[in-house]
């Protein structure tokens, strides 16, 4: 860190928030002490102050005073520099401080400390020591976290914001060599815990959900900013939910269950009676929607459960219980 | 901290430092530095800074005043800095995308603060608050049962009251009873949990909302001991202990889920998309539950006891269906 280098963008920013006027690269030069005499030292340090600033969400204005001035000059609006009014109820403050925790060790934590900042210069108080209110009956005992980073998140957020398309190596479920994909990001979506991406593909030419844990290597933009635009009506949400939820359960499984065992069968049952002619065993009958899935799980029980019907379920659990002993 | 601090952080901090005292009129430092997590020190050095700055054109002045003596810091002159800089777009979104993902969460009977934050800082961002609708977090509420649940348990908390449990164990395939002391209601990749002192198993658990199969408010005040601590959820659900098991596992492709959904010590690529994976358990009946699911697509390698115990109850329910 510089101090130097503080002291002389401060300055600056307050040189430009103080005028109403636009001012010259060399007005700014003369106002604000610690740029170099030399030109082209002074150009340089001057065009990468500006960048620090525009970083920092500086709104940094460019234009002239008069139509035949010829060096454009810079300000800053304190309309569009200023955070505006802002006053939080006690509720409120307290809500704002839960929020500021989800993010924790997660991608936004940095920003989410950065907002919560402005805001208590703004003047707020209630719930920011970064432990939340405790004692706030709203908030009270509840503790939300987004678990643990994942890598390709920050540039994805990045690209989302900038509206940038990106590229990225994938595998897929079930395979073992990644793809090089290129996308464009419509946005990203939490769901059962996992982070996905949804957009447009464009080497498949089709809209497409990814899941970040599956993108092996880094995320690369692959365009500038502005480049992608999110269709009207698009609902990310929607399409992570489609790809990855299971159909309607519009079949009907009947299974002999162990009595006191298939817990787990047991809770979704449709219905459950003794089987009058096993002694020692339930009848159950549940619903399911994908076949391969519900013999996986009905195999999870081992002896405890037999599927009595349908033959094609009943064929698939034998399958896996063969496949245990190949 | 300071060391790592750009000088870009550290504009950002001395442009929230004056907004900060002004819109409180005097505040103290030790309370100004613990609010902005720094040292004292390095809170005077920021406020020697500020007072420091000067403009020399058209004639030279000094556009901030403070002062900070007997401990307590008085901005009087700041001209245009006496408000904050907005919210930049990262930093709107990560309070919005966090806020509406606390609107999901269940339990939360009271929904209209949230609402009206929300409202709030939306109109107080602007044009920074747009991106925030391309991030989304959902939070599972399997079951409208599980809602119930939440409830009754944030009523709970709130009143310190003991809960009872019947809970489910799909490892063991079991219904448990136990008395619980609740601590927190937490949300943790995506789904509802309930923290608490276990009298049952003597230590701090996690129940997952969506296997609690019933749930009653005891009349007996809650009372966790000294000893309970706070699961540290940021380091992942599972935590290691002594007493576990190494179990070796091959997969083939169709198996590789295994090692996206359940924390593994060693993950090596085998070649045709098969893995072999190092997983640790406390409990070796689950991995048994879980072989058998796999079928031919998973493989116990080791330790060979359990890899009989597969096999074993494998033969046990073919024999079931040989009639």
């Amino acid at each position: 860190m510089s101090k130097r280098k503080t002291e002389r963008l401060l300055g600056l920013v307050v040189c430009l928030l103080s005028t109403r006027r636009y001012l010259t690269a060399e007005q700014i030069r003369a106002a604000v002490p610690g740029y170099p005499e030399q030109d082209d030292l002074f150009k340089r340090m001057f065009e990468r102050d500006k960048e620090d600033l525009r970083e920092l969400g500086v709104p940094l204005e460019t234009g002239v005073n008069h139509p035949f001035d010829e060096d454009p000059g810079y300000r800053i609006r304190q309309q569009a520099y200023q955070l505006p009014e802002l006053r939080l109820e006690a509720d409120e403050a307290a809500v704002l401080g839960l929020a500021a925790r989800v993010w924790r060790r997660a991608e936004l934590a940095g920003a989410a400390a950065g907002a919560l900042l402005k805001l208590r210069a703004a003047g707020i108080d209630a719930g920011l020591d970064g432990g939340g209110d405790e004692n706030s009956p709203v908030t009270q005992g509840i503790e939300p976290h987004l678990g643990a980073p994942e890598p390709a998140f920050g540039p994805l957020w990045e690209a989302l914001r900038d509206r940038r398309p990106v590229t990225f190596s994938y595998r897929a479920a079930g395979r073992s060599d990644p793809q090089r994909r290129e996308l464009e990001p419509w946005g990203v979506v939490q769901r059962h815990g996992r982070w996905y991406v949804a957009g447009w593909d464009r080497g498949r030419g089709a809209t497409r959900v990814f899941r970040l844990d599956r993108i092996a290597g880094p995320v690369k933009f692959s365009g500038p900013a502005g480049r992608v635009t999110v269709p009207d009506g698009v609902d990310v949400r929607g399409l992570v939910r489609n790809w990855d939820s299971a159909p309607a359960q519009e079949h009907t499984a009947l299974l002999r269950v162990r009595a006191g065992a298939g817990v787990g069968l047991r809770r979704h049952a449709v219905s459950v009676r003794a089987d009058e002619e096993t002694p020692g065993w339930d009848l159950v009958a549940t619903r399911f929607a994908d076949l391969g899935w519900f013999a996986d799980y009905a195999a999870w029980f081992g002896p405890d459960a037999i599927v009595l019907d349908p033959p094609d379920l009943r064929e698939a659990v034998i399958r896996r219980l063969k496949g245990v002993l190949a | 901290m300071s060391a790592l601090v750009t000088s870009t952080e550290r504009l950002q901090r001395l442009l929230a430092l004056v907004p900060y005292v002004m819109s409180r009129k005097a505040v103290g430092l030790a309370e100004t530095a613990a609010a902005f997590a720094v040292s004292e020190r390095e809170l005077v050095d920021d406020l020697n800074l500020l007072w420091c700055v000067e403009l020399r054109a058209p004639d030279p002045y000094c556009p901030i005043d403070l002062s900070y003596e007997g401990g307590e810091i008085v901005v009087s002159q700041a001209e245009s800095m006496g408000r904050p800089l907005r919210l930049a777009v990262d930093e709107a979104s990560a309070l919005l995308v966090a806020l509406r993902m606390l609107a999901e969460v269940p339990g939360l009977e009271d929904r209209s603060a949230l609402s009206r934050l929300i409202a709030k800082l939306e109109a107080a961002a602007g044009e920074a608050a747009a991106a925030s609708a391309k991030v989304a977090v959902q939070v599972d509420m399997p079951g409208a049962g599980a809602e119930g649940y939440a409830a009754q348990l944030r009523a709970a908390l709130l009143t310190r009251r003991r809960v009872h449990l019947r809970y489910y164990v799909p490892g063991r395939d079991e219904a448990t009873e136990r008395d619980v002391d609740p601590m927190r209601l937490l949300v943790v990749e995506g789904r509802p949990y309930l923290e608490g002192w276990c009298l049952r198993a003597e230590g701090v658990r996690l129940f997952r909302l969506d296997r609690v199969l019933g749930l009653e408010v005891l009349d007996v005040p809650s009372a966790p001991p000294a000893e309970a601590e706070p699961v540290d959820v940021d380091q992942g659900l599972f935590r290691p202990s002594p007493d576990d098991v190494m179990v070796e596992l091959e997969l083939t492709a169709a198996g590789r889920w295994v090692a996206e959904d359940y924390p593994c010590e060693s993950v090596t690529e085998l070649g045709e998309g098969r893995l072999r994976v190092v997983l640790r358990t406390p409990d070796t009946g689950w991995v048994r539950r879980l072989a058998l699911r796999l079928g031919e697509d998973g493989r116990v390698i080791s330790p060979a006891p359990l890899l009989a115990q597969v096999r074993e109850a494998a033969a046990a329910a073919l024999a079931n269906y040989v009639v």
